[in-house]
């Protein structure tokens, strides 16, 4: 039941108007970091307000909505957010990736593929690729402008040389279109080839840095990297436990003080829809 | 013979007060230019000025730009004498990670302080579109050598380093792309007399073997005797002598170059 004394998820209208048009130019130019003026939501910064915004902005009755947490349907993040707006919007919610047709992700892209007609809004905590490189977000503004990437590059120098390889595992840089470089947010690299090409929308809300950027349908996003350490997706060289998935991306799970540990899907729809397939790992009760 | 730069009434005011005012002078391909003067004579402004550091007021600052390879992206029809006050601030920028380089008093100026040597080095590789890894890392190698740091020494961090190393590293970081002007700003400010003269051999050494034309702004009237074949003394904010650096140094005509001659503590 809808909370009458909230506008349509929670936000004014000129509120989500400024923010649309925000998203309008975000799209308009795949990977610039648009300025918005963000508003106080009721969560602390940090647990996506960005990305509750960016929602709120592009939701409509008809809209059934998923909100994920690293993966996870039942994490504190995601059961808040969704009750949110089941309170604020009264839209349906579902946990099932292919039923929604906007989902509000912090840190996992689904494992299935995305289709034509969704929005993925991504959660960002720090929107600037160059922050912890150059420090002066005048500066950096300026080198996006002026395509100046190096830097981007010696951070991976960095990464080879003091680790023999690319060590940056998430929030992992992708050049958009041959032009922006653009942080995915920290989704791990596993995740990062899923970002190119893909038919949904997708749209990046940062609340406290005030920022919103997008990549539109079929848009290329093209993971940095050298000729000769080229850039490779990576997880846990194990087979899900519960469900035996072999392609999906693993959260290590410690099970008690003796060294035990199992590795179980971190995407929990792709997971227990494939249990109820039939399909059984080796953990599996 | 086209000067490679061409400096052309470049002034500068900071409100009522003269940064520096109506210097012109060429700088031939080749050539050591020295600066020198006391604090606030405007030096540092004119260096700025030129580097593209600071706008000047008046004044042109004409570079000849290197013709773009066949195949490059760049433009290919504006090449040659080009103004670099009124080019555009891409191109400016591009100038001044490729032709140009610029070496700072304070090496933590120019470095970056939480990024290897080998990192510091690549840089500018990477900046103007080196993408393999072991490549960059030998040019790294290489340069560092040329400055004498021991490659054993790479992957660590620049504060680990000693302020003449620090020094050295910045000159290898600038000098890596093959510049043909580099901007030196008080290169051996800061450092002891040792280090200071090992430093200076090095740099007389790398710009006759690179066949690097160089403006150096300095206090020191023995670096500029080493380094600079010609050299401008400054005075509030004006040029009051010029010539060669033999000749300014040993027949001072101007009653400023005069004392600054004769201010030299002989030991």
């Amino acid at each position: 039941m809808t909370d009458q004394a909230y506008n349509f998820a929670y936000l004014d209208e000129q509120t989500k108007r400024m923010i649309r048009r925000a998203i309008l130019k975000g799209v308009a130019i795949p990977g610039y970091q648009v300025p918005f003026a963000s508003r106080e939501m009721p969560m602390p910064y940090g647990w996506g307000t960005g990305g509750v915004q960016v929602s709120a902005a592009v939701l409509t009755p008809d809209d059934t909505l998923k909100v994920i947490d690293q993966g996870a349907d039942d994490t504190t993040n995601a059961v808040s957010i969704r009750s949110f707006f089941e309170r604020t919007a009264g839209v349906a919610t579902t946990t099932a990736t292919r039923a929604a047709t906007v989902i509000q992700t912090r840190h996992r892209i689904p494992e299935e593929p995305l289709t034509e007609g969704q929005i993925l809004v991504y959660q960002v905590p720090i929107p600037e690729p160059l922050r912890f490189l150059e420090p002066r977000e005048s500066e950096t503004r300026k080198m996006h402008s002026l395509e100046e990437y190096g830097l981007m590059h010696v951070k991976l120098y960095e990464d080879i040389s003091r680790h023999g390889h690319i060590a940056t595992s998430y929030a992992y840089p992708v050049k958009v279109e041959g032009r922006y470089v653009m942080d995915p947010s920290p989704i791990p690299k596993f995740d990062n080839p899923k970002l190119s090409g893909t038919p949904a929308i997708q749209l990046f809300g940062a609340g406290r840095e005030q920022r919103i950027y997008a990549l539109p349908p079929y848009t290329q996003a093209v993971s940095l990297d050298f000729d000769d350490h080229p850039f490779t997706p990576s997880k846990a060289d194990h087979p899900c436990g519960l469900c035996a998935a072999t392609e999906s991306y693993l959260d290590e799970v410690i099970t008690d003080d003796q060294g035990g540990r199992m590795f179980v899907c971190s995407d929990t729809d792709y997971c227990t829809a494939r249990q109820a397939a039939g399909h059984k790992g080796k953990d599996a009760a | 013979m086209t000067p490679l730069l061409s400096v052309q009434g470049i002034t500068k005011h900071y409100g009522a007060h003269i940064g520096c005012a109506d210097v012109s002078f060429d700088l031939y391909p080749g050539e050591v230019m020295g600066i020198v003067g006391e604090s606030g004579s405007g030096k540092s402004t004119l260096l700025n000025c030129m580097a593209g550091h600071l706008a000047p007021d008046a004044g042109r600052v004409v570079f000849d730009t290197r013709k773009p390879s066949e195949g490059d992206a760049a433009d290919h029809e504006n090449h040659g004498p080009r103004d670099t006050v009124t080019m555009s601030e891409p191109e400016r920028r591009m100038l001044s990670r490729t032709d140009w380089a610029f070496v700072h008093q304070h090496a933590r100026d120019g470095l970056r302080m939480g990024v290897s040597a080998g990192g510091n080095v690549g840089e500018r590789l990477m900046a103007v579109g080196a993408r393999n890894y072991a490549s960059i890392r030998d040019q790294a190698t290489d340069w560092l050598g040329r400055v004498e740091i021991d490659a054993g020494r790479i992957d660590d961090r620049p504060t680990t380093f000693s302020g003449g190393m620090q020094q050295r590293l910045q000159i290898a970081r600038n000098l890596v792309t093959g510049p043909r002007l580099v901007f030196m700003d008080e290169p051996t400010g800061g450092l002891d007399v040792s280090v200071q003269a090992r430093l200076l051999d090095l740099l007389r050494g790398l710009v006759r073997d690179m066949g690097l034309s160089a403006i150096i702004v300095t206090h020191d009237l023995a670096v500029v005797r080493l380094l600079a074949d010609r050299i401008m003394v400054m005075k509030s904010g004006r040029v009051v002598e010029s010539g060669l650096t033999d000749q300014v140094l040993d027949d001072p005509q101007h009653a400023y170059s005069q004392l600054l001659v004769s201010s030299v503590l002989q030991v």
